[in-house]
């Protein structure tokens, strides 16, 4: 009966413009929504939808083809590659940063967080504010002796991806005990819906530490920590910092699957990633393979420039130049 | 049995419009030449339409089962990689380690079940409270709206309550309400630190405020539609109001509140948005209420859209299966319960 | 119950007491139960009302940073969802209500039926979106309005049975016994004399799964997909109220969260809107003629 239905409704008139779907990852949302909506208003008849159902969905839509292209901020396993039977080219669209939020009344300086301290904390291994290594990295900071509260994202996402894939190329045991993926089984700490509630249960709750993306730091105006760096600055989360970290990888990989975390630039912001749009080679239908091709070349030309007004990194000139290249090559 | 459905041609169920307010076929009374022709008219057809109309209904009634199966299927067909690694063990381990491919359903389980459990203790008393004021006491120019309310609460959307409920439930309650529970209460051992507003007990209150309106709306409706000879027939006794409204009102009504509750229960059970904003999600069994807690729709909609792997998928999808075990089971107690309720007394007015 | 209505003085005193104790527990929970709800709503007017303008009703969503953009194409959405729900949930729910309490009593199917029922209300939302997502969205290979539609309508359903039920059963036999004495054939009497006089209950079991249903986001999430511009095609994925509204909530702009909690705002006043209409439409006769 449903199947009836479903018959009776695909028989009803297709539209002339040109339509296309994508979705994917939560976190360059409002960077893509805006690419598309003035993209559709400088091309008549094209629509780009696309719809923020999360990285792993994104991937898995892209895989089952319903829609015409696909993001993530998780780059593709292996396995994933091996399992699609189309081949997907990823392609980097912007950068973004996760910092440490905290919430200590009595403190005021920007308080530093060694890479090792951090992963101590999540691993409850550092308990009280007043412990002496953090204090050791904060000269001159009176903290207090109050228990640290640890909050962390509960959904699955690309941040605790980021952020974990972080504290395991920092950590050993991290990486032993607990490992790096979208969700983790956390040794200590409460779980938060999203970037939102994280910054929420951290700005309400005294002694409470958390990692959310960089803007919603700076848009909810909570402390958030510096960090030491591969190459031993302290360095805090900023645009600059995370472009600096994309252009400092050596042998960016063909199919841009790298991890960007810990780079080794001078001024590299440690904690950053790529996210990626996803586009199935060749495309579902030619039309709007080609629709596509023009956006990403638009995206070039002109959508990078817009993403710092967003908080977003753009991608450095090494990247795009072959990104460029790669478009070139698509069917 | 089935041949016999397929034998009757009944126009499918979506295409059918409300039965309140058009009826399938046959001719309406009032209108055309002679009244008494329709009516023999219709009594003429009225065996093969009736026959009719109760295979439709019974197509209908198969429809639910049906689409329920067909879920069900659905979700084994889709969990078959964890089914066959786990097997039973799946619904009683408590690991969930998504890294290394571990996967235990049992603190989402405990999770579920508590937190619905104190969602009724709390909803449930009010609910009727509610019902019985609106339908029993309060005056006529107040009921009304005082229904019109209660209904509206169940349209406020999950995620509004969610965000609500972090914003101003949760500090509520950590700094007003858990402080004295854990004062008055803490030697049970439920109410212990540490104390961060969210938790299972916030899950609790949360899901109480969103089944309310299911079960008081349905309670009053039942309620309403006891008939009023039973009042007064009580009354007349000499009963005062309450005993008028306990003997009266609410034995005649118990099995539609019982199953009005059964809604509300199945509502705490699935519910999603809210909860998982709110519980904590910490796959852990402990004893305090207001520590963290993970229910399994929470899991399920916090973790599926971004699994990757097989495997993680499969434990997911298996996570709504045990959903819907449990689900079976609680609603065979549940049975169970309007049986022992119902026993050695009249089950309805009529 | 004879011992109760011993005229002893203390037994008078205890049952007046008794019967004002339950009075001030029912006024108590009732005070209980409306302070959320002014509260919350108090909460939505001071979060969303600053962000209505007329804008939001007529414009689709603009980017962020941008003023003028609003949610016109996610109410007209959320309407055409709820009505492919409503089509497909309101007439099996009613009828397997209506199978449930007047040709099924007590039967071995009508037990089944109705168990299925329950166990199809304790489905999470976005349990039941994945499984429509398998069953029609991926074999048709796109995301659909339709789909989205069909999974509302589907959680629609037991809350519509099982009241539907309840309320039928209150029904006084001696009412369907004189519509057949009468000789009207039983679809009539079913239709038009129970269901009829068991109209007020199943409304208000309709309007609870629809208001349910209209803010549901999960289900909505792998169906209707969302989208952000124009469609009332029932074959393209259509935009929302409860999907934007999410969407804008966990979005870091201040901007956007004013637009998530007016859109809330403009969901529950459409629900409560179309909720009166069909109490209004249904006490004041309007349909009589047509039953």
């Amino acid at each position: 009966m449903f199947l009836a239905a479903a018959l009776i409704v695909s028989a009803a008139s297709q539209g002339l413009a040109q339509k296309l779907n994508g979705a994917g990852a939560t976190f360059p949302y409002p960077i893509y929504s805006k690419w598309f909506s003035e993209f559709s208003a400088q091309h008549a008849g094209v629509q780009i939808n696309y719809q923020s159902i999360g990285s792993g969905g994104g991937i898995r839509q892209v895989m089952a083809g319903t829609v015409d292209f696909g993001a993530s901020d998780v780059p593709m396993t292996d396995a994933q590659i091996k399992d699609s039977k189309v081949k997907i080219v990823a392609i980097p669209a912007v950068l973004g940063a996760v910092v440490p939020i905290y919430n200590l009344p009595g403190v005021n300086t920007e308080l530093r967080f060694s890479p090792d301290v951090l992963a101590d904390i999540y691993l409850g291994k550092i308990t009280s504010w007043n412990d002496g290594r953090i204090a050791k990295d904060n000269p001159g900071v009176t903290l207090p002796g109050a228990k640290i509260n640890v909050v962390h994202r509960s959904e699955g996402s690309g941040t605790t991806f980021i952020f974990t894939d972080y504290l395991s190329k920092v950590s050993p045991e991290w990486k032993s005990s607990v490992g790096s993926n979208s969700a983790v089984p956390w040794p200590i700490g409460i779980g938060a819906k999203g970037n939102e509630a994280v910054a929420g249960m951290v700005r309400q709750l005294p002694g409470t530490i958390g990692y959310v993306e960089l803007i919603y730091a700076l848009q909810n105006k909570i402390q958030y920590g510096y960090i030491r760096n591969a190459a031993g600055t302290w360095v805090k989360g900023s645009i600059d910092g995370v472009t600096e970290a994309a252009a400092s990888v050596k042998n960016m990989p063909a199919d841009y699957r790298v991890s960007i975390t810990n780079a080794p630039g001078k001024n590299a912001y440690p904690i950053s990633s790529f996210t990626w749009l996803l586009i199935p080679n060749p495309p579902r239908d030619g039309n709007n393979g080609k629709v596509l091709k023009d956006f990403l070349n638009w995206m070039l030309d002109h959508g990078e420039s817009e993403v710092t007004a967003l908080y977003y990194a753009p991608l450095p000139k090494s990247v795009s130049d072959k990104v460029r290249v790669t478009l070139s090559q698509l069917k | 049995m089935n041949f016999k459905i397929q034998d009757v041609r009944v126009p499918g169920p979506s295409e059918t419009p409300s039965p309140v307010s058009d009826p399938p076929s046959g001719p309406h009374p009032g209108e055309g030449p002679s009244a008494i022709r329709k009516f023999l008219l219709s009594r003429g057809s009225s065996a093969f339409a009736d026959r009719g109309f109760r295979w439709l209904m019974v197509l209908c009634a198969l429809t639910i089962f049906g689409i329920v199966a067909l879920i069900a299927t659905e979700l084994t067909l889709r969990s078959q990689l964890t089914i066959s690694k786990f097997g039973i063990k799946f619904f009683f381990g408590s690991a969930w380690d998504p890294v290394n491919g571990k996967f235990g359903a049992l603190p989402f389980i405990y999770g579920t079940l508590v937190s619905s459990l104190i969602a009724l203790v709390i909803a449930v008393p009010l609910a009727v409270g509610v019902a019985v004021f609106i339908t029993e006491m309060c005056p006529r120019k107040l009921r009304g709206p005082l229904s019109f309310f209660t209904e509206l609460l169940a349209a406020i959307p999950s995620v509004v309550y969610g965000l609500w409920a972090v914003f101003v439930l949760v500090p509520l309650l950590r700094e007003h309400v858990n402080p004295v529970l854990m004062k008055l209460l803490g030697w049970t051992g439920f109410f212990s630190e540490p104390n961060f507003g969210i938790g299972m007990f916030a899950a609790g209150v949360i899901l109480s405020i969103m089944i309310l309106p299911v079960i008081s709306s349905l309670t009053r409706e039942v309620m309403t539609a006891v008939p009023h000879s039973q009042r007064e027939a009580v009354l007349a006794l000499g009963a005062t109001r309450w005993e008028m409204i306990r003997m009266g009102v609410l034995r005649n009504a118990r099995i539609g509140i019982v199953g009005s509750i059964i809604l509300g229960l199945g509502r705490a059970l699935g519910e999603t948005m809210a909860v998982t904003m709110v519980i904590g999600n910490r796959p852990e069994i402990v004893k305090s209420l207001l520590a963290p807690g993970y229910s399994m729709a929470s899991v399920i909609a916090n973790e599926f859209s971004e699994a990757s792997d097989d495997l993680y998928l499969s434990a997911l999808i298996e996570i709504g299966l045990a959903l819907f075990i449990v689900t079976i089971i609680v609603n065979a107690l549940a049975q169970l319960l309007v049986w022992v309720v119902t026993r050695g007394a009249p089950a309805r007015v009529n | 119950m004879t011992s109760q209505y011993k005229t002893s003085k203390g037994n008078r005193m205890w049952r007046a007491a008794s019967n004002h104790l339950a009075t001030g527990l029912a006024i108590l929970s009732t005070i209980l139960v409306i302070t959320p709800l002014v509260v919350i709503f108090i909460y939505l007017l001071y979060k969303g009302a600053s962000s209505l303008n007329f804008a939001f009703f007529t414009k689709i969503p603009r980017p962020v940073g941008e003023t003028g953009g609003g949610m016109a194409n996610a109410i007209v959405g959320s309407g055409l969802l709820l009505l492919v729900g409503s089509a497909l949930g309101v007439p099996i729910g009613i009828a397997a209500g209506i199978f449930l309490a007047e040709f099924g009593r007590g039967g071995k199917l009508a037990n089944l039926v109705r168990f299925t029922a329950d166990v199809l209300n304790g489905v999470p939302s976005i349990v039941m979106g994945i499984s429509v997502y398998s069953l029609i969205v991926l074999p048709q290979k796109h995301f659909s309005a339709f789909a989205g539609g069909v999974a509302l309508g589907i959680m629609m359903i037991p809350t519509i049975t099982r009241t539907t039920e309840e309320m039928l059963l209150m029904v006084p036999h001696a009412i369907r016994e004189a519509a057949l004495g009468l000789g009207v054939p039983n679809w009539r009497s079913v239709l038009s004399i129970t269901l009829r006089t068991a109209s007020p209950g199943v409304i208000t079991g309709c309007m609870l799964a629809f208001a349910r249903v209209a803010g549901e986001t999960a289900p909505l999430l792998f169906t209707a997909f969302g989208n952000q511009f124009w469609s009332v095609n029932l074959n393209q994925p259509i935009a929302a109220l409860p999907l934007q509204i999410y969407v804008y909530a966990l979005s870091p702009y201040e901007e956007w969260h004013r637009l998530a909690w007016a859109g809330a705002l403009v969901l529950i006043v459409l629900i409560v809107v179309s909720v009166s209409l069909v109490r209004f439409v249904t006490t004041r006769g309007v349909l009589k003629g047509a039953s």
